[in-house]
C-alpha cells in the first residue's frame, strides 16, 4: 500500500518540460541582447505551470523555445526525458495556442481542429471522431462549419483551444491566450481552461502577465524577470513565501521596511524590533509585509510600531489604509471595512501598527 | 420600418442617382458596347475587294476561320494553318502563365518579406520596365537573344559552345518575350495577396506537424489564391491577344492569333475574317476564365 502510493507520487512527479541552463540571445555582436540568461525550469506531467513576469521578460522567448520555433544559444530541452533541443516543430508532440489565434482562415472550424491529426497522417474515421469530441469538449458543435471569420473572439478561442488539443500533444503552450478578451469573457474562459486541464490530463504551459490569473489557475508557477526565472512555487509559496523584493512586489501589492538583522532580531528602521521565523540572514535586509496582514491597534501598545495616518480610501469591502512611519518610509494597511463602513479613523490620527504573527517576511533585494 | 414619405424620398434619390449618372452610362455603354457591335456585324458581312467590307449578309468570315477555300480546286479544306495558330496562342499564353507564376511567387514572397523600406524599393524596381515602350523592351530581348546577339557572344567567347544558340524567331523566343514582359502583372498581385498573408499561420501550421511542403500546399496558396487569379488572369488573356511580342520575337513566322487577326485587316483585306477571328479570341478568352474561376473556387471548397 505504501509502496505503490509512493510509486504514483513518483509518476506524477514526473518531468513533461525540463529546460536545462537556456541561454537565448538575439542578434550578434553589439546588438547582441539577451532574452533568456540561465534558466533551468522542471515543468512536471500534467501540471497546470505558469510563466509569469512584466512585458519583455522573456517568457514569449521561453515558450518559443519549448514549441521549436527558435533554437537556444546554449542549453538543452528535454520532453519526457528526450533531447529535443533541435527538433523542428512538426517533429515534436507539442501544440500552441497562439496569442491572435492563428486560425486558418480558409478553413471551416471542424478542418481547423482536424488539421493536426490530417497532417499526422491519422485515417479519416479518426480524425472525423476526434473532430466531434474536440467541438464538444469546447462546445462549438453548432458552429462546426462556420469559416473562422464569422466567429465572435471567445468562440475563436475555443476553435485555437480545439485545434492545439486535438492530436493530444504531450504539452500544450498558451501564450497569453486570454489578453484579447473582455474582462467577463475573461473569467469565464479562466474556469474553462482549467476544466479542460484536468479533463485532459494535458500538461499545459501558461504565458501571463496578470498576477491574478497566475495565482487562480496555477499547480505552479514559475516568475520570470530580465530573462531569469525568479521563483517556481505554487501561487500559495509564491505570495507568502516570495525569495525576492521583484517577486514580493510583482505578486500582489505588498509593503518594503528597511531593517538590520542582528542576533536573531530585526530591527526596523523605525526602531521597532520584529521577530521573523526562521530567520538565517544578517546585517541589512529587507522586511515585506502584505498589506492585509497589517493591523492598526492602540498607539500605547507595547511593541506596535508607530504610525500616522496619512489617506483612507474606500474600497467596498476593504478600507485601504495609507500611513507613514517614524522613519518617513510610507505603508498600506488593509482593513476590513466594519459594518458601518466608518473605520473611525481621520487623516493626521497617530496609530499603532502591528503586523499578525509570522507575517513579517524578509526578501533579497 | 420607414413611413411612407421617407420612402418616396428614397425612390426620388434613387431615380435622382441613375439620373445624374445617365452621361457616364453612355459613355460607358459606346465605349465599351460600340466597337464591339460593330465587330459582330462586321464578322457577318462579305469582304469588300479593297479590304472594308461589302454590306450583304454573309458566313464567309465565320466559315473562314475553320476552313480555307484552296486556290486550285476552289473547294473548302481544314484551315490547319488556323488552327495551329491557336494552338500555338493558347499552349505560349499557358506556358507563359506557368512560368511567370514560378518565377513570380517566389520574387513576391521576398519582397513582401522584407523590411517596409526595403520593400517599397523593390516594388519600384519591379514597375521600371512599364516606364519603357513595350516594343522598345521587346527589342532589347531581341538584342539578348539573336544569333549574333548578347548571350551568343558571351558564350561563344566563354567557348561554352562553337554554334550560336538560335532561339530568335521560335516559339521559344516568344515564349520567354512574353515571360519578360508580363512578370510584373504576375508579381504585382501575387505580392498584394502575400501582403496581407499572416505570417503566424506558418507557425501554426508547423506546429501542427505539417511539413514545409504541406505548409504551402495546404495554408499558403490556398490563402493567396486570389492573387492567384489575378496575376494569371492579368498574364493570360494579354498574352494570348499579344501583338508585338510575337510580331518582333516571332519573326513573323510564329504567328499568335493577334498577327492573325492583324493580317486579315491588312495584307489578307479580309475584314470580315478578322471580325470573326476577333471574336473567336474573345469567346476563347471567355471560356478560359470561366474555367478557371469555376477550377479555382471548386478548390477553395472541397478541402479537408
Ligand atoms: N526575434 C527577436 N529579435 C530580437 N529580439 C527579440 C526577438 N524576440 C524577442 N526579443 C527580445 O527578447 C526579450 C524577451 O522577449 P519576449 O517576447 O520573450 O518577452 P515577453 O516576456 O513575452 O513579453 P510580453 O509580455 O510583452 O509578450 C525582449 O527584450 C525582446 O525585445
Ligand atoms: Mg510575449
Amino acid at each position: 500500500m505504501n509502496e505503490k502510493a509512493a510509486n504514483e507520487k513518483a509518476v506524477i512527479q514526473k518531468n513533461a518540460i525540463e529546460a536545462r541552463n537556456i541561454v537565448k540571445t538575439f542578434g550578434v555582436g553589439q546588438a547582441a541582447a539577451r532574452a533568456l540568461d540561465d534558466v533551468t525550469v522542471e515543468i512536471r506531467q500534467g501540471e497546470f505551470f505558469t510563466l509569469l513576469g512584466p512585458s519583455g521578460c522573456g517568457k514569449t522567448t521561453l515558450l518559443r523555445l519549448i514549441a521549436g520555433f527558435e533554437m537556444p544559444t546554449e542549453g538543452t530541452i528535454l520532453l519526457d526525458g528526450q533531447d529535443i533541443t533541435y527538433l523542428p516543430p512538426n517533429k515534436r508532440p507539442v501544440n500552441t495556442v497562439f496569442q491572435s489565434y492563428a486560425l486558418f482562415p480558409h478553413l471551416t472550424v471542424a478542418q481547423n481542429v482536424g488539421f493536426g491529426l490530417e497532417m499526422q497522417g491519422r485515417p479519416k474515421a479518426e480524425v472525423n471522431d476526434t473532430v466531434a469530441r474536440m467541438l464538444a469538449l469546447v462546445k462549438l458543435e453548432p458552429l462546426a462549419h462556420r469559416k473562422t471569420n464569422q466567429l465572435s473572439g471567445g468562440q475563436q478561442q475555443r476553435v485555437a483551444l480545439a485545434r492545439a488539443l486535438a492530436p493530444s500533444p504531450k504539452v500544450l503552450l498558451l501564450d497569453e491566450p486570454l489578453s484579447a478578451l473582455d474582462l467577463k469573457l475573461r473569467k469565464e474562459m479562466q474556469i474553462e481552461l482549467k476544466r479542460l486541464q484536468v479533463e485532459t490530463g494535458i500538461t499545459f504551459v501558461f504565458v501571463t502577465h496578470d498576477q491574478e490569473e497566475a495565482l487562480t489557475m496555477s499547480d505552479r508557477v514559475g516568475v520570470m524577470s530580465q530573462g531569469k526565472l525568479q521563483q517556481v512555487g505554487s501561487p500559495k509559496d509564491i505570495y507568502t513565501k516570495p525569495v525576492n523584493r521583484f517577486v514580493a512586489s510583482f505578486i500582489g501589492e505588498t509593503n518594503f521596511i528597511a531593517a538590520r538583522a542582528e542576533a536573531g532580531k530585526v530591527h526596523l528602521a523605525t526602531g521597532d524590533t520584529i521577530d521573523i521565523a526562521g530567520l538565517s540572514a544578517g546585517g541589512n535586509v529587507t522586511v515585506t509585509i502584505r498589506p492585509e496582514q497589517l493591523r492598526l491597534v492602540d498607539k500605547t501598545e507595547t511593541g506596535a510600531m508607530r504610525a500616522t495616518v496619512k489617506s483612507l480610501v474606500y474600497f467596498g469591502t476593504d478600507t485601504h489604509c495609507y500611513l507613514s512611519l517614524t522613519d518617513g518610509s510610507e505603508v498600506v494597511a488593509r482593513l476590513q471595512s466594519p459594518a458601518s463602513g466608518d473605520a473611525g479613523l481621520t487623516p493626521g490620527q497617530s496609530v499603532g501598527l502591528r503586523a499578525v504573527p509570522g507575517a513579517a517576511q524578509i526578501v533579497l533585494d | 420600418m420607414s413611413s411612407p414619405a421617407e420612402q418616396a424620398q428614397i425612390a426620388q434619390s434613387v431615380r435622382n442617382g441613375w439620373l445624374l449618372s445617365t452621361p457616364a452610362l453612355i459613355v460607358l455603354a459606346f465605349a465599351s458596347l460600340g466597337p464591339l457591335i460593330i465587330v459582330i456585324v462586321y464578322s457577318f458581312l462579305a469582304p469588300g475587294k479593297y479590304g472594308n467590307v461589302e454590306w450583304a449578309f454573309s458566313l464567309s468570315g465565320w466559315r473562314g476561320i475553320i476552313y480555307t477555300k484552296d486556290i486550285f480546286s476552289d473547294e473548302y479544306v481544314l484551315a490547319d494553318a488556323h488552327l495551329a495558330i491557336f494552338w500555338r496562342s493558347i499552349k505560349l499564353s499557358f506556358l507563359t502563365t506557368l512560368t511567370t507564376f514560378a518565377v513570380g511567387f517566389p520574387t513576391a514572397w521576398f519582397i513582401a518579406t522584407r523590411a517596409p523600406k526595403a520593400r517599397a524599393m523593390w516594388l519600384f524596381l519591379i514597375t521600371i520596365p512599364f516606364w519603357t515602350n513595350l516594343l522598345i523592351r521587346t527589342y532589347a530581348i531581341n538584342e539578348v537573344i539573336r544569333n549574333e546577339g548578347l548571350m551568343n557572344t558571351v558564350l561563344l567567347k566563354l567557348g561554352l559552345i562553337t554554334q550560336p544558340i538560335v532561339i530568335i524567331y521560335t516559339d521559344i523566343a516568344v515564349f520567354i518575350g512574353m515571360t519578360y514582359v508580363y512578370l510584373p502583372l504576375m508579381v504585382l498581385p501575387l505580392f498584394a495577396a502575400i501582403d496581407r498573408f499572416d505570417m503566424k499561420l506558418l507557425e501554426a501550421g508547423y506546429d501542427l506537424y505539417a511539413s514545409r511542403w504541406q505548409v504551402l500546399r495546404r495554408v499558403i496558396l490556398p490563402i493567396v489564391k486570389p492573387g492567384i487569379i489575378a496575376g494569371s488572369i492579368l498574364v493570360f488573356v494579354p498574352s494570348l491577344g499579344a501583338y508585338v511580342t510575337p510580331r518582333v520575337l516571332g519573326g513573323g513566322k510564329q504567328m499568335m492569333i493577334g498577327n492573325l487577326i492583324d493580317l486579315q485587316f491588312g495584307q489578307g483585306r479580309n475584314w470580315p475574317l478578322g471580325a470573326a477571328l476577333s471574336m473567336t479570341l474573345l469567346m476563347i478568352v471567355t471560356i478560359a476564365l470561366l474555367i478557371y474561376v469555376r477550377y479555382a473556387n471548386k478548390e477553395t471548397g472541397g478541402h479537408g
